[in-house]
């Protein structure tokens, strides 16, 4: 056993637990005809009410002097509107996709924010099955779109050969560009945002649990480092804050650049 | 000797995306210190390209706990 080991069961317990995968399978909240409903199936319904209802609230009087809520909601659906669609698809045919934009970044954002605020705290995209339906769906959008745009052979041709490449190097080229940009993308998307999810997750479990396992379980010259651990817990939710926040606005660039590249004429 | 295979394998793996996340930083203050008025328009690529750096230490975690 190393020391570390033996400082922490000085009562003889079997040691330490610590979180893994296993601590993310919540168990089912009730049964609707033979389906569990489960917490973060809950939780995606409710982030979408949240955000509806937020929108459909600010927009309802649509008054040319706005009051608080319609100026904020204004102001934050101008800033994805804005900032992300006509920045990055371009102010010629960024409007289609304002709203799939802004709804996709509000809807994540809120779904990340649960995992730190109190009595939920459970950010619903550490299940990965969420992340790749989202992914899944970004997929069809900026593929679908080149498509409509380029027709299937254009739109492959633009995919998968760069400008100015001719000859016997395109067959080395090609291959890698279409397993780069046709089937990595929608992979990385939902695993850059699952992964960071989890493990924000697991980093607080992690403080929390052995906190409070070396604060009882161990020796006594060990017990002020259940509460350095504990610190850190709340040290590590403020950075989730942030990577949450993150995670969110780079889920959104990256669907408008890749919306941008499919909407792209020939270099 | 106990523990984690994985845990050497996210060690080293997060190697990489440590560099290149200050590089990515370092040439952003560099630009921002040439240019103030840059910041703007800076900071959204800085971000961008740090969130494309951090996903690849960010996989390494999370699949150092699940495989």
């Amino acid at each position: 056993m190393t020391i570390a080991g033996s400082l922490v069961s000085a009562a003889g317990e079997e040691g330490f637990v610590p979180p893994g995968p296993g601590s993310f399978d919540l168990p089912a909240v009730f049964s609707v005809g033979g389906v569990d409903v489960t917490k973060p199936m809950l939780l995606l319904v409710l982030a979408a009410v949240v955000v509806f209802g937020f929108f459909y609230a600010a927009a309802r009087r649509q008054a040319m002097v706005p009051g608080k809520l319609q100026y904020a909601g204004e102001a934050l659906y101008s800033s994805v509107r804005n900032g992300l669609g006509r920045d990055i698809i371009g102010s010629k045919d960024f409007a289609p996709f304002v709203p799939y934009l802004v709804a996709l970044f509000f809807f994540i954002l809120v779904n990340n924010w649960f995992g730190s605020i109190p009595f939920i705290q459970f950010p619903t995209f550490s299940r990965a099955s969420m992340a790749y339906a989202l992914a899944g769906l970004s997929w069809v959008i900026y593929n679908g779109v080149g498509v409509r745009r380029h027709g299937l052979g254009g739109y492959l041709k633009l995919q998968t050969v760069p400008g100015g490449v001719h000859g016997p190097i395109l067959a080395l080229i090609i291959p890698l560009e279409f397993f780069s940009n046709l089937v990595v993308r929608p992979i990385t998307l939902a695993l850059r945002l699952f992964a960071n999810m989890f493990a924000g997750h697991i980093l607080a479990l992690l403080f929390a649990t052995g906190g409070e396992y070396l604060l009882i379980h161990g020796a006594t010259l060990v017990k002020p480092v259940g509460i350095l651990a504990w610190v850190l817990a709340i040290l590590i939710a403020f950075l989730e804050l942030l990577v949450q926040f993150l995670q969110a606005y780079v889920f959104t660039l990256l669907n408008a650049m890749y919306i941008s590249g499919a909407l792209a004429d020939e270099h | 000797m106990s523990g984690s295979l994985n845990m050497i394998g996210y060690g080293l793996a997060a190697v990489g995306p440590g560099i290149g996340i200050g590089l990515i930083f370092a040439a952003y203050i560099n630009g921002v210190a040439r240019q103030p008025e840059a910041q703007g328009r800076l900071q959204s690529i800085a971000i961008l390209g740090f969130a494309l750096a951090e996903a690849l230490a960010i996989i390494g975690i999370a699949l150092a706990f699940v495989l």
